[in-house]
């Protein structure tokens, strides 16, 4: 990797303040994607601020009505947390689906959410629970945050400190993983949300994780599998990659619905 | 440069490190435990699975100056002097490699496993498991059943 300088905050104010003093910094959360892109140079930065003693942006918090998570909480801690398993369900298997055990012991929330890969998990559930994103200058609707691939509303400076999930009636996601990588190559979460109902696909558009209106509304109307088979879903905004085309994208993007309200309806029966 | 001290194996160390050493060069290339192994470099194939403070992860994906204070355990680290860790003996006695180039990975991903989800292992949750450990040659029926065995031995063994 090229040369930076290291440097550690313990807490989120602090991490702030350095890099606007530094002026040009990246953070470092549990590195499984800033790493990486380094090593690519896809990513260029002459100081690294590790994040990694920020204890105050870990925990899981059950409210009512609410689940808050903190940003640096590992993906192996929201998997395997007993609380969460009765208050959340859908997110500790969705965090449980991340990558492998080894990227699930350092890779975070937070880390997730502010990189917004156009393929990752948990900006389907923000988006798919109507969430809020936690930051040091306020708060973000999910629905204003994801802005386009690797983009978000975040402004310089600016982290995230957690995400606070509305608990839904019922909701379910469902991953079409590229079999090497483990990213989805189509991912769609359905939420019964307390607003209405809430479908967020990830992995399939081009602009990143997309709320899937039509599919919305077919199922408000109707909420069965085959309510989807009407359902519009344009195409032309979808990926083409080696690994899948956009036809192919939209037809799993369809199958992974279907089996997320299958779920849900199976769940409630 | 930056200072780093750490625990490998039981025994403190402290280093300067250039901030951009990724742990795996430090334990290779600094303190010359080249058991550790890099198959990729990109965090795909876990042939450089480390503990640190308890936990597996890819030692190729950590900055050796993140892991300050930390407890980190090797290949090196697991077995009793001459004796193998129950879970190295497990590996041998069922064929569990060929090359040997994914083992010392697999192992420390084997053992960080059963600390997770305890020794009695189905072999659907060994496979799950195993995702990010990649091998060229076995074919992974023998890992599996390495694991599985090795898991059961450390029951008998609760400091292993
Ligand atoms: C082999 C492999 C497989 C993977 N598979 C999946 C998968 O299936 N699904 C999936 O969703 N992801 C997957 N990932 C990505 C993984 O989930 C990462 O952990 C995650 O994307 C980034 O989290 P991190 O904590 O590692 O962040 P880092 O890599 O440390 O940081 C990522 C970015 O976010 C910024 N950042 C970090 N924390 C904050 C903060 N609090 N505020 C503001 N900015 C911040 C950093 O500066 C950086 O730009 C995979 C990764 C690997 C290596
Ligand atoms: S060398 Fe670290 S995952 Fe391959
Ligand atoms: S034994 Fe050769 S790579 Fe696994």
């Amino acid at each position: 990797m090229y040369p930076f300088d290291y440097h550690r905050c313990a807490s989120a104010e602090e991490a702030k303040a350095l890099l606007a003093e530094l002026g040009d910094g990246r953070l470092l959360a549990g590195g499984q994607s800033l790493l990486p892109m380094m090593k690519l140079r896809f990513v260029m930065t002459g100081n690294v601020i590790d994040l990694r003693d920020c204890e105050e942006l870990r925990g899981i918090d059950i409210g009512s009505g609410a689940v808050t998570i903190g940003a640096m909480t590992r993906h192996v801690d929201v998997a395997s947390s007993k609380e969460l398993a009765t208050a959340l369900p859908v997110l500790a298997e969705l965090a449980g689906g991340i990558g492998d055990p080894l990227v699930r012991a350092q890779g975070t929330m937070g880390g997730s959410i502010a990189n917004n890969d156009p393929a990752a998990d948990y900006p389907a559930a923000c988006l798919g629970l109507g969430a809020t994103i936690l930051t040091t200058a306020g708060e973000i609707a999910a629905d204003d945050f994801f802005l386009g691939v690797f983009e978000t509303a975040l402004a310089e400076g600016e982290l995230v400190t957690g995400v606070r999930y509305p608990v839904p009636a019922a909701a379910a996601y469902m991953k079409f993983r590229h079999p090497a990588s483990r990213f989805a190559l189509a991912g769609v979460f359905v939420a019964r949300a307390m607003d209405g109902l809430r479908i967020a696909v990830t992995g399939a558009g081009s602009q990143g994780v997309f709320r899937w209106h039509e599919a919305e509304a077919a199922l408000t109307a109707d909420f069965a599998p085959e309510a989807l088979d009407g359902a519009e879903l344009d195409t032309s905004d979808l990926n083409s990659d080696i690994h899948a085309d956009a036809d192919y994208r939209g037809h799993l993007v369809r199958v992974m619905a279907a089996r997320a309200v299958r779920k849900i309806l199976a769940a409630n029966r | 440069m930056p200072l780093v001290n750490m625990t490998v194996n039981g025994r403190p160390v402290a280093r300067e490190v250039e901030a951009n050493t990724l742990l795996v060069l430090f334990l290779r290339e600094t303190l010359r435990l080249t058991g550790t192994h890099v198959g990729c470099d990109t965090t795909q194939c876990g042939a450089c699975v480390v503990h640190v403070n308890g936990r597996a992860v890819k030692s190729c994906t950590t900055l050796a100056l993140s892991c300050e204070d930390a407890e980190v355990v090797t290949i090196e680290g697991l077995s009793d002097g001459e004796a193998l860790h129950p879970m190295q003996a497990a590996f041998r006695e069922h064929h569990g490699l060929q090359c040997g180039y994914c083992t010392p990975g697999m192992i420390m991903s084997a053992v960080g496993m059963v600390r997770r989800l305890g020794t009695d292992l189905d072999r659907d949750t060994i496979r799950d498991e195993l995702e990010g450990n990649i091998c060229r040659c076995t074919g992974y029926q023998n890992i599996v059943e390495a694991i599985r065995a090795g898991a059961l031995a450390m029951a008998d063994r609760p400091d292993a």
